[in-house]
């Protein structure tokens, strides 16, 4: 199964590249209108990008009215990505999605590097949201982390039914001439290339500690680079950075996951699902 | 048209070739089933090696290929310079709003790189009057892509060319020479720049503050005129 990465395609104003995927994953809906960070919002590094947008987005009220029934007006399976600033906040809008029943899953993202964090844990914000919604709830998190492993359990054990891996890695770029930031923040969140063998080492460390699918994601720009992730423990692949510089992207991995896995002799990708564990 | 993108085509193009034009290059790229859109809209060109594409005006289209003309001024930009002929890139357009060339008495006004966009504008309207501005005769070679153009370089403005009569000014450039333009003809039609990501709204990377609100340049613009 393949997704976009939250915050990676709008539906809306590309809907042919949401048609090539599974379901289509939401930018993360906040509860109120966002404006985002001032531009300058990305920058180009030697093995991956920065960005720093900010969570810009139209809060949960408009997302409710006017953004979810377009989505489901395309006929896509959504994906709701899901933030705050603390877990009521994250509570908050599950109450509210979970009365909709275009949303097939919630995800929780307890790891952007561009905002400010929630006081809580990502455990008790997963509590918080579970007592709210019956919806399959995954937790997406931060690679930025000593042990994930223990963050995977702690979030399943409070309730989450399956996992996003990983979220961007905070980095920093500079002017070389002027050697002040790039970015008007200052910091953005990294992704790409560079991110790939650190999604790969999540993966296989959560699905080593916690038995909930997982969607694994960073870095991914080929066929052969999806099916190492699922060989990880990913049941679902997904894309980000690589849409922006191939929109047909979503295709030509689904082809070359197929044919990656057939040569290997795995009749489906899945079927290599955690064969790198098994040392 | 084919592809994902609304209204866009996506394809690995060669290089048919290069030349050298003042600091600049005008790259040409086979256009294969690619169409050349209207004046002012743009193309992602993906340097090779590169984790993301590149915004570029079309210069001009002709004889099956798509020109782009590059000033060198980092990583990306000296990749897309270095090509050859025989070379593949990924080259997805046209993107984004072009310029209304519906107009009574359009004036062309260029700054620098910001030429890049007019020698396909020019070629569409038969010729326009047009001002083009350079920071030095060397750049400024490259205002042979205008025929007839009025060439001014550093320190004059080139809004200190500008008629007082209304005209209809179809403007790319420095943001300062934009506002500027922008304070004497509140009704010119400017093609704005921003770093991109993706240029077809996927990113949230190129906003600019358009009405008061920040919106995707790639969607919204790069041209825009005010209301
Ligand atoms: C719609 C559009 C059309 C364009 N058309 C042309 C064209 O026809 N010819 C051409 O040479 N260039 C054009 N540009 C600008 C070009 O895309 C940038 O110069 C290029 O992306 C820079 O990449 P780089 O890796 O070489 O440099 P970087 O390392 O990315 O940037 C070098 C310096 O330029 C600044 N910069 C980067 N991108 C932009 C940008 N888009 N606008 C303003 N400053 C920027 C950076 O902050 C930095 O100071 C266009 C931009 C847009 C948005
Ligand atoms: C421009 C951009 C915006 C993003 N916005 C969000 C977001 O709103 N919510 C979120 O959970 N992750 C966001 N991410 C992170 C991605 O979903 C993904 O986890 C990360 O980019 C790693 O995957 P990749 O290397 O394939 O891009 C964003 C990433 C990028 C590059
Ligand atoms: S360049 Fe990505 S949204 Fe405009």
């Amino acid at each position: 199964m393949l997704v976009n990465g939250s915050g990676c395609l709008d539906a809306l104003a590309a809907p042919g590249v949401a048609a090539q995927l599974d379901a289509f994953v939401t930018k993360t809906i906040t509860p109120e209108p966002r404006e985002g960070s001032p531009p300058v919002r990305i920058a180009e590094t030697e093995a991956g990008m920065l960005n720093s947008i900010g969570l810009q987005g139209p809060g949960i009220d408009a997302f409710l009215a006017d953004t979810l029934p377009a989505l489901a007006a395309q006929g896509l399976r959504i994906w709701v990505s899901v933030g705050g600033f603390s877990a009521p906040d994250y509570a908050g809008i599950c109450e509210r999605l979970d009365g909709r029943p275009e949303v097939e899953v919630i995800e929780l993202n307890l790891s952007c590097p561009n905002v400010e964090e929630a006081p809580e844990s990502s455990a008790q914000i997963v509590a918080a949201c579970r007592s709210r919604t019956t919806r399959p709830l995954y937790a997406k998190l931060s690679p930025a982390t000593s042990d994930i492993a223990e963050s995977a359990r702690a979030v399943v054990a409070a309730g989450a039914d399956g996992l996003t891996l990983v979220n961007t890695l905070r980095g920093m770029a500079l002017d070389p001439l002027t050697l002040r930031p790039k970015l008007a923040r200052g910091f953005g969140g990294y992704s790409g290339p560079a991110l790939r063998p650190i999604a790969l080492a999540c993966v296989s460390a959560c699905a080593r500690a916690v038995d909930v699918p997982i969607v694994g994601l960073g870095g991914v720009a080929s066929g052969q680079h999806a099916l190492e992730l699922v060989a990880a423990g990913a049941s679902v692949v997904s894309l980000g950075t690589v849409l922006f510089s191939d929109p047909s992207a979503p295709e030509s991995i689904r082809r070359g996951l197929r044919h990656e896995s057939t040569v290997r002799g795995y009749t489906d990708s899945l079927a290599a699902r955690g064969v790198a564990n098994s040392i | 048209m084919t592809g994902p993108v609304t209204g866009a085509t996506g394809e690995a193009a060669r290089v048919t070739g290069k030349e050298t034009i003042g600091p600049y290059t005008l790259l040409r790229v086979a256009a294969g089933t690619i169409e050349a859109g209207v004046p002012g809209q743009f193309f992602m060109l993906h340097p090779p090696g590169h984790v993301l594409p590149r915004p570029m005006s079309l210069c001009f289209a002709e004889a099956g290929e798509l020109c782009f003309l590059i000033d060198p001024i980092g990583p990306g930009t000296r990749t897309l310079c270095d090509l050859s002929a025989g070379d593949a890139l990924h080259v997805l357009g046209p993107l984004g709003n072009g310029f209304d060339l519906t107009v009574a008495h359009p004036l062309i006004v260029g700054g620098g790189i910001g030429v890049a966009p007019f020698p396909f504008v020019a070629r569409a309207l038969g010729g326009p009057p047009a001002i083009l501005g350079f920071r030095s005769a060397h750049h400024a070679e490259a205002a042979a892509l205008v025929p007839g153009a009025e060439v001014v370089l550093d320190p004059v403005l080139v809004t200190s060319l500008l008629p007082d009569d209304p005209m209809d000014v179809l403007a790319c450039g420095p943001e300062p020479m934009l506002e500027a333009v922008r304070r004497r003809v509140p009704r010119a039609q400017l093609a704005w720049e921003a770093p991109m990501g993706c240029g077809y709204g996927a990113c949230y990377g190129c906003v600019v503050e358009v009405d008061g609100r920040l919106q995707r340049l790639c969607v919204a613009g790069p041209v825009l005129r005010a209301a």
